[in-house]
């Protein structure tokens, strides 16, 4: 028996905005009855505000699928297509209280689902959208560039990690080769190389990947960035994010920066949001995405004392 | 925990008779069996009468053929590595596709590491073990031919003493798992050409970590585990002495009920079938209908997922069980649905019910009120499902 959250169960007995969204603009289709789960995510976005007004959902498969995509849905509704970007699968998982880490793939069919909608609303090519042969995992269909998201976002460091979170290698396991070298390219580019500690039993939240915080990185090791250019690049990134934390009546500054933890201060409608936390990882991902290296954003209240 | 509990192919209840039996063995007759004195001699009575309740149940000729073990698992490894030893020149083994892991996954491993050949016989659409590819397989390197004796997803059931006939005829030991089939389907080992036989106590309301197995006598045995003159030096370590027990008292009982499992159980079986079948559309029995254990119904619903089946029909208190991948933390459906080539469409949502002789009318009724509406709620949440008889709808995932 999974030790599935309250608030798991609540979102499986009682799902929110299930079934079909009539006139839906953006659509998102994931997974397929073969792998076990499958998720159709249908959102109404207004062509002049860019905000998601309503969203619906079917799914095939298990409890936490239909939890996760119940919950997509209530946490992109009312929410502008470039702030739901910024969502990321921990932030399902974490909305849900936590999920077995054997199910974490649940919250990732929930986030893939997401940007495959936004995608199709944008008339973009999903950079899913691959050749055959790509396909890192045959059985499950995951490319390379699903892993690569998964474990950058999630901090996820070993092959047992990466099927949990995306079933990729889950099956005839002739793949596994082929994930490691995967999980050892972005390890490699964002220095991660320390492994993480055990997730806590049972549940995976967000507390589970700290553990990455590469603390003994030699500062040689990092990047051909001159310490001046990578402080200039860290404020230009956090200049670029601002507008749209600003929206929601918010904002965000640069405090101080340590080695790779970057300190900053939520202020506004941010602070004492529910949300924050995950406003957090937005702005962590797009840090990692500009300096190409593994950084942690965290709150400048955190910062050592006499740092 | 009440409930109505449909999950006895997974586990059974310890029927209270088989614990009173068991009782007096914690804190009376605590003795070891081994011990020359008379704490000791009270328990080794109890344990030869033990051994002679499972005799009469498997309808074994002699008492001393029947070795205790720790369950099904260690019966199943016993007497595969029993018989390689045995015959150490033969290099192959015979098997089937859906056995139990404890075969199969042993098999794996004997292939990889120890270089044996191993013939896995495949099965149709409902189960049944092709026979062609099985006389195939048989020839004289072949050491051991495992097969079992009833499906535990299905309950199909294999033509036993024909392929232990067919075995016999080349040389080779014939074991077979009969873990689901002990105490639902009589049995008279002495007549028979079987040479190896493991049972499991938990499954016949006997507790978990006991079981046994059946050794013709002549046949040449390979222990196991070393260490001891228990169990004539085939199954070493001080007995499970209140396992024993519990065991021979709950072989005792499943002589008397085996009656009453094979007509009123059965009855209940397909009255539970029969209104499932005709209450939801787009579902079907998995298995060989007419060959089947009579408490065993495993129903494939199309386009939905078993553990959230199971998660809704345990909100109503049912304990049910499924071939789905969710469920287990694999990430396959099970690999008895694969093999009889269930679509994925519905392997997916294959559910098992399996009775007891504990299951009463009342219950099956519940469940039948109440499978038509979790089948029809968790469809109107699927992107597949179009409504009863339609084929499934268009759904083009961006990666598939």
């Amino acid at each position: 028996m999974w030790n599935y959250t309250d608030k798991v169960k609540e979102h499986f007995f009682n799902p929110k905005n299930a079934g079909v969204l009539d006139g839906a603009n953006a659509v998102g289709e994931v997974g397929s009855i073969t792998c076990g789960d499958a998720l159709k995510l249908m959102m109404n976005v207004n062509p002049a505000t860019n905000v998601i007004e309503d969203a619906r959902f079917q799914t095939f498969g298990c409890g936490s699928a239909i939890a996760s995509s119940s919950a997509l849905t209530e946490m992109i509704i009312g929410k502008t297509v470039d702030e739901a970007l910024l969502l990321t699968n921990r932030d399902i998982a974490e909305y849900l209280g936590g999920l077995p880490p054997e199910k974490m793939h649940c919250s990732v069919m929930g986030a893939e689902a997401l940007r495959a909608a936004i995608s199709a609303y944008k008339g973009e090519e999903w950079d899913d959208d691959h050749e055959e042969g790509e396909l890192v995992c045959k059985c499950f269909g995951i490319d390379a560039a699903m892993i690569e998201r998964a474990v950058t976002v999630n901090g996820l460091t070993t092959l047992e990690e990466v099927t949990h979170y995306t079933k990729a290698g889950g099956s005839c396991q002739t793949c596994h080769e082929k994930i490691e070298d995967v999980l050892e390219a972005v390890l490699a580019k964002t220095g991660a190389l320390k492994p993480a500690k055990a997730h806590a039993p049972g549940t995976v939240g967000l507390d589970a990947i700290l553990p990455l915080k590469p603390k003994e990185a030699p500062a040689a090791a990092a990047p051909k960035l001159t310490n001046v250019q990578r402080m200039q690049a860290i404020m230009l990134a956090i200049e670029e994010i601002r507008p749209q934390i600003q929206k929601d009546g918010g904002d965000v500054e640069l405090v101080d920066i340590d080695g790779k933890d970057i300190y900053v201060r939520l202020s506004g409608a941010c602070s004492g949001c529910s949300q924050s936390a995950g406003t957090m990882m937005g702005v962590q991902m797009k840090l990692v995405e500009k300096l190409g290296e593994f950084i942690r954003v965290k709150p400048a209240s955190l910062m050592p004392a006499g740092a | 925990m009440t409930g109505i509990y449909l999950d006895n192919n997974a586990t059974t209840r310890v029927d209270p008779e088989v614990l009173a039996e068991m009782l007096p063995l914690f804190t009376q007759d605590f003795g070891n069996p081994s011990s020359m004195h008379g704490f000791g001699a009270a328990v080794g009575g109890k344990i030869e009468w033990a051994r002679k309740q499972v005799q009469a149940l498997l309808g074994a000729a002699h008492d001393s053929e029947v070795v205790f073990t720790s369950g099904g698992t260690e019966s199943d490894n016993t007497a595969i590595l029993s018989a390689l030893e045995a015959y150490p020149k033969k290099k192959s083994i015979v098997t089937s596709v859906v056995e139990h892991p404890a075969v199969l996954a042993l098999c794996d491993y004997l292939e990889k590491k120890r270089g044996y050949t191993v013939h896995r016989i495949a099965v149709d659409g409902k189960g049944d073990l092709d026979i062609d590819a099985y006389k195939a397989a048989l020839s004289e390197d072949v050491a051991i031919v495992s097969i079992m004796w009833a499906n535990n997803e299905t309950g199909t059931i294999f033509p036993i003493e024909e392929l232990a006939v067919l075995a016999k005829a080349v040389g080779a030991v014939f074991h077979t798992d009969a873990v689901q089939a002990v105490g639902k389907i009589p049995m008279k080992l002495a007549d028979s050409a079987v040479d190896m036989l493991s049972l499991s106590g938990h499954k016949l309301h006997a507790p978990k970590g006991i079981g046994a197995l059946y050794v013709k006598r002549g046949l040449r045995f390979r222990p196991m585990l070393r260490g001891g003159h228990q169990e004539r030096s085939r199954r070493a370590g001080t007995e499970n002495a209140p396992g024993i027990v519990g065991l021979g008292a709950a072989a005792q009982l499943a002589l008397v009920h085996m009656q009453d499992e094979n007509t009123r159980v059965k009855a209940l079986r397909d009255k539970l079938e029969a209104a499932i079948l005709e209450a939801v559309p787009n579902c079907f029995v998995t298995g060989n209908p007419a060959n089947r254990l009579p408490n065993t119904a495993n129903v494939a619903f199309e386009y939905i997922e078993g553990e959230a089946i199971l998660l809704l029909l345990n909100e109503h208190g049912i304990a049910a069980s499924s071939g789905s991948a969710c469920t287990s933390g694999s990430l396959e459906p099970s690999h008895v649905m694969r093999a009889m080539g269930v679509p994925y469409t519905a392997a997916h949502g294959a559910t098992r019910f399996s009775l007891s002789r504990e299951t009463t009318e009342a219950e099956i009724d519940r469940v039948i009120a109440v499978v038509p509406g979790i089948i029809e709620r968790l469809r109107s949440l699927s992107p597949y499902w179009a409504g009863a008889g339609a084929a499934p709808k268009a759904f083009a995932p961006t990666y598939a």
